[in-house]
């Protein structure tokens, strides 16, 4: 009994995760209120963000819970309480029209999961020991990460923070002219 | 697996920690409720609106978008800091070009007053 439960102890975190992350994610749209949808997101993100610790892509898991759970979520909560969405009440008749479309859209991403799941035991696929090592000599996933993003990947590095002026300058100008016009609330 | 120990202690002592206040507050508390108490805070003046639709200024949403920026910043540092003694001076030099430019943003929301609140 033991020795089953410390085999399947990964598969078994695994399922709780993952069913965690897809409950919280039927929460943001069952949810009336939004900030309890905001908040279930949390949940999935932070589920997922479970997922890669299990991969070993810790890095990743990191990166999860600081820019989706730390920056998206903040960005979500400001636009839920800037514009004032209150508990939605009834039923919102222009969700309907959007079913035809989430129908097309299941089959589509249902029919690619299935493809990837029957292709996935064949073709090139990472290199796992590629992301836990370094140089040859394992090590951990994060470093694994930094060794290859600041040396072999150097100048898309650098480019990113071009990308990020660019967004926060792009912010602050577009901010100000909204400013401008809501001056004094 | 058992490196991961402590990261379940931090997540275990995170969780009990507001349930145990919560528990302490309803033992200690006296229990008059009023709804006077329950209004939201607001300085000492009466409030406008119910909590739920008090809107916040958009003021807010600028900062929001530069913690986002600096917060993915943030991200860049995390393995650059795991890797800093293999990367050496190779390393500083280069993360030391990627804060300037973002240092370039810094100065440039500091000047058109994205930081200031007046």
């Amino acid at each position: 009994m033991l020795a089953w439960f410390l085999a399947n102890f990964s598969a078994m975190v695994f399922y709780c995760l993952a069913a965690v992350a897809v409950a919280g994610a039927v929460g943001v749209i069952a949810f009336r209120s939004p900030v309890h949808a905001a908040l279930s997101l949390l949940g999935s993100f932070l589920a997922v963000a479970g997922v890669f610790v299990l991969l070993h892509a810790e890095f990743l898991a990191a990166v999860q819970i600081l820019v989706y759970a730390g920056g998206v979520m903040v960005l979500f909560l400001f636009v839920i309480m800037l514009v004032n969405v209150r508990t939605l009440t009834g039923e919102g008749q222009y969700v309907r029209r959007l079913v035809p479309a989430a129908v097309v859209l299941g089959i589509v991403l249902a029919v690619l999961i299935g493809v990837g799941v029957v292709a996935g035991g064949q073709g090139a696929v990472a290199d796992p020991a590629a992301l836990t090592a370094v140089a040859g000599v394992p090590l951990g996933n994060t470093e694994a990460v930094g060794w290859s993003l600041y040396r072999d990947y150097l100048l898309p590095f650098e480019v990113v923070s071009l990308v990020l002026l660019v967004a926060m300058i792009g912010a602050i100008v577009l901010g100000r002219k909204d400013l401008g016009a809501k001056e004094g609330a | 697996m058992s490196a991961y120990i402590p990261i379940l202690l931090f997540i275990l002592v995170a969780v009990s920690f507001p349930i145990i206040t919560i528990l302490i507050a309803k033992l200690v508390q006296a229990g008059r409720h009023d709804p006077v108490k329950a209004e939201p805070y607001e300085c000492g003046i009466k409030p406008t609106s119910e909590a739920h639709d008090t809107r916040f200024s958009v003021r807010y949403y600028l900062i929001a978008v530069l913690f986002v920026v600096f917060d993915v910043e943030t991200v860049f540092l995390y393995p650059w800091a795991v890797m800093f003694r293999k990367l050496a001076l190779f390393g500083f030099i280069e993360m030391f070009v990627f804060l300037a430019i973002l240092v370039v943003g810094y100065v440039y929301a500091w000047r058109r007053g994205a930081l200031s609140w007046v």
